[in-house]
């Protein structure tokens, strides 16, 4: 076909160009330093290493978002009884009932109808569940509408990732990977984190700070045997007993009411104390934080303030003045890291809803090391072992058939660098299995030549015809693998995820060296060398 | 080189019988296998639970580890040599997979630290799976397998016919079926990798497959009058030199891997050395004879001798 005379060199440049720009998208994962002018004019990214090859922690979490509901009802339910209170409507109880439901007891059917009013014109959120009437009394039961739920629960999310962002930054990983799954579900990836329990801490943390008063007309003990007076809570602080060395839990009677919340806080920062360098966390208040911690201790003196974190109590000073600076303090048996990290996530503020750990991986370094090295060393070994049976077995086509294999790999490893893809150990696995693929087209094109050759055609009609009737077979066949790496893209995370793309990858680069590139190279021989027939 | 002489004519059709009664009784034990053990052994990927792998300085052995953790409550929990002996790595697995922020894995490690010290041992890997994300991939998983097998079945429709897809889909469910049964009968765990592997197998399967069509499909055009189990059989013959060789190289390579690639990735390689021999065995012996039973049972309105 002189068509294809013709147009030998316009197809030589194109695998040539291909070749050249996976190389030049290869080369920065090959050497560390690059040339000045490189860095400049030319692709820098490496290969991106999947978490199991340069270790890291990978981590899945899932927002509770129906607590951010619950906390809201909590607040609202709180305003509605203040509002109640202060318009004189008649009504007995107004509680949270569990979950998200507020129920409210009111005096007569008068009293209802104030209540509708204020439900209507003050809390437009709030929808009436079902109401009866028991004893003259009405009962109501009101819930959150179930779209402006569905908005909390968004924003929850939404805010936990923004929190959980800050948190990552200032603990200060490389390139970390803070992404939403689903619905309520964040995916972290921190690389190269060498003390996961410690990330974990610092990410998984609520770290909601409440400021309450202890209530201190009743006393701890009745409350512990069961008498909890209304309005009031029991929650337990940690103290180190000075004699056995041991941390012993210690209970605080509080008023369920939070005068202020770590929302109110401008900055936090770790600080040395003067007495015996202990470290401890000095707080800063915005302004209106300000204002209003003036206001609660200017009201309070005398009284005991509890600083309270995620529902343990880390202090439970007396105020002694009024306190104006808008500064306070945590104390507690902390060491340096453990303050460090506290300052953190109070500067970064508290998460909206607590998060569950849904699935934690984490790989040290020197196995992902391993791993690289084995499968490289995999590689390496597959790869020697088919092209030395491919040169005994087709001799002169074998070794044409080699330079697509080697050519193919390199395409592979200057894609995945090009599409800024994760290579992961399976994803190796998955070049390793590509070798093995690749060669597949050129054995079928190379059996079938034999065959057309058998049947007594000439050299360059045997080839023409092995190349036209063997395509279909590569394509058809090719496809299907590829239907399944397509459906592992989207099924995998992580490694497996990985695995898929060097598959997808592998494929579609080999049907282009195994077709494409060797016919260029049979062509040049048998075309202007003339020769008879390449064997094969 | 010739492995295979050009002009083979092996008898494929009419050993059919003896392939599919062997078939049926590899695939009734791996089922029997999979029944009696309650199903796959479905790792921590799926199941949920928590795995530390551990590589410890000093030879040591399971029972000094099982004794060393025996302050912390695992629950029901493995312990075991993980990759060659000299290696002095272990992994221990719980099904426990504690959502609260200290973590079993940390407990471990400290109760490790308390009996050997903290230098004597390396935590090199820690995976926790909460059961609802284990719920969540057990679903992915079967849903990815059947949207490929889907995928294929059209694809192989349009390309060809109808009975052809059935004949690829019947081959490539034996070969997951007996690469799970395989799995099974050694108590082997079923991973997410794994379920790669699987994949794999089937794309892997069906390209044995597609090329045996192809041939079939093309010498079908060109004999209009020969019987089709005659042309299925010398189609086999003549793309047999090409799957034998293809199946080698594959083989090699994924024996590389194997043997070299490492403890972490044995399993998958081991699930790719099975899904390749089964894969080849199955596109000569299941796949295309189907066609031929297809053929029997419904014939094609195209006449033919």
């Amino acid at each position: 076909m002189p068509m294809f005379d013709k147009n030998i060199k316009i197809r030589a440049i194109i695998a040539l160009s291909v070749i050249v720009i996976a190389l030049f998208y290869l080369t920065p994962s090959l050497t560390e330093s690059l040339p000045g002018f490189w860095k400049n004019n030319l692709p820098t990214d490496k290969i991106h290493l999947g978490l199991d090859l340069q270790g890291g922690m990978h981590l899945v979490l899932e927002v509770e978002t129906e607590k951010a509901v619950e906390n809201a009802t909590e607040r609202i339910s709180n305003d509605l009884k203040e509002v109640l209170m202060k318009k004189k409507v008649r009504f007995r109880h107004l509680d949270r009932t569990e979950g998200t439901t507020i129920m409210v007891d009111l005096r007569d059917s008068e009293a209802r109808g104030q209540f509708d009013r204020i439900l209507e014109e003050d809390f437009p959120t709030l929808e009436i569940e079902s109401s009866e009437i028991i004893e003259g009394q009405e009962r109501v039961f009101m819930k959150i509408a179930a779209k402006q739920a569905e908005t909390i629960k968004k924003f929850a999310v939404e805010q936990s990732l923004e929190t959980i962002r800050n948190r990552v930054d200032q603990f200060g990983v490389s390139e970390p990977e803070i992404i939403p799954q689903g619905k309520d579900r964040i995916l972290i990836q921190l690389p190269g984190v060498k003390d996961p329990q410690r990330a974990i801490n610092l990410i998984g943390k609520t770290a909601l700070l409440e400021f309450k008063l202890l209530d201190e007309e009743h006393s701890v003990d009745d409350a512990l045997r069961g008498t909890i007076p209304p309005g009031s809570i029991v929650l337990y602080g940690y103290k180190i007993d000075p004699d056995t060395q041991r941390r012993k839990k210690v209970p605080y009677l509080l008023k369920k009411k939070t005068l202020l919340t770590g929302d109110a806080l401008e900055d936090a920062k770790v600080r040395i104390g003067n007495r015996f360098g202990e470290p401890y966390v000095g707080l800063t208040f915005d302004s209106q934080g300000a204002r209003d911690f003036d206001r609660i201790t200017a009201q309070n003196v005398n009284k005991r303030l509890a600083i309270v974190l995620d529902e343990v109590v880390h202090s439970a000073p007396v105020i002694q003045e009024r306190i104006s600076g808008g500064q306070a303090q945590i104390t507690g048996t902390f060491t340096m890291e453990e303050a460090r990290d506290l300052a953190i996530v109070l500067k970064a503020g508290a998460l909206p809803a607590p998060v569950i750990i849904l699935e934690q991986r984490t790989v040290g370094p020197s196995l992902g090391q391993d791993s690289i090295d084995k499968g490289l060393l995999s590689i390496i070994v597959g790869s020697i072992m088919v092209i030395l049976f491919m040169v005994a077995y087709y001799r002169l086509s074998g070794f044409i058939a080699n330079m697509a294999l080697i050519m193919n790999i390199i395409i592979i490893m200057g894609a995945l660098a090009a599409f800024k893809a994760t290579l992961t150990l399976p994803g190796i696995a998955g070049i390793v299995l590509t070798i093995g693929m690749a060669v597949d087209a050129n054995v079928l094109i190379f059996e079938r030549i034999r065959e057309e050759a058998r049947l007594g055609k000439s050299p360059n009609a045997a080839i023409d015809s092995g190349y036209a009737k063997a395509l279909i077979t590569i394509v058809d066949a090719n496809i299907t693998t590829l239907i399944a790496a397509l459906v592992l893209f989207q099924f995998g995370t992580g490694p497996v995820k990985g695995f898929a793309v060097t598959l997808s990858i592998g494929i579609i680069s080999s049907m282009f060296t195994a077709i494409f590139v060797t016919r260029i190279v049979y062509d040049y021989f048998v075309w202007h060398r003339k020769i008879k027939m390449v064997s094969i | 080189m010739e492995l295979i002489k050009p002009g083979i004519n092996l008898n494929f059709v009419g050993r059919m019988k003896l392939a599919s009664i062997a078939s049926v009784i590899v695939v009734i034990i791996s089922i029997v296998s999979l029944l009696f053990h309650g199903g796959p052994n479905l790792g921590i990927d799926f199941a949920g639970g928590t795995q530390v792998q551990i590589k410890f300085e000093n030879k040591t052995e399971v029972k000094d580890i099982r004794d060393s953790l025996s302050t912390i409550s695992l629950g029901k929990s493995v312990i075991q040599q993980f990759g060659y002996e000299d290696n002095n790595e272990f992994l221990i697995k719980t099904e426990k997979s504690s959502s609260e922020i200290k973590g079993l894995s940390s407990s471990i490690e400290e109760a490790l630290t308390v009996q050997f010290g903290k230098d004597a041992f390396e935590v090199r890997r820690v995976e926790v799976v909460g059961p609802k994300v284990g719920k969540d991939l057990r679903q992915k998983g079967m849903l990815a397998m059947i949207y490929a097998i889907i995928g294929i079945l059209i694809y192989i429709t349009w390309r060809f016919e109808f009975r052809y897809a059935i004949g690829a889909i019947i081959a490539l469910i034996h070969d997951v079926l007996i690469t799970v049964g395989i799995f099974s009968l050694l108590g082997k765990e079923f991973s997410l990798p794994i379920i790669a592997a699987l994949l794999t197998i089937i794309g892997y399967s069906l390209n044995d497959t597609i090329v045996v069509y192809d041939r079939i499909r093309e010498n079908l055009r060109k004999a209009r009058r020969q019987k089709l189990g005659e042309v299925v059989n010398s189609s086999i013959n003549q793309v047999l030199s090409r799957t034998i060789l293809t199946s080698g190289t594959t083989l090699l390579v994924v024996g590389a891997l194997f043997f070299l690639g490492g403890a972490v990735i044995h399993d998958f390689a081991f699930a790719l050395l099975v899904g390749v021999v089964v894969g080849t065995y199955s596109s000569m012996f299941i796949a295309s004879p189907t066609i031929l039973a297809w053929e029997t049972v419904w014939p094609s309105k195209k006449k033919r001798k």
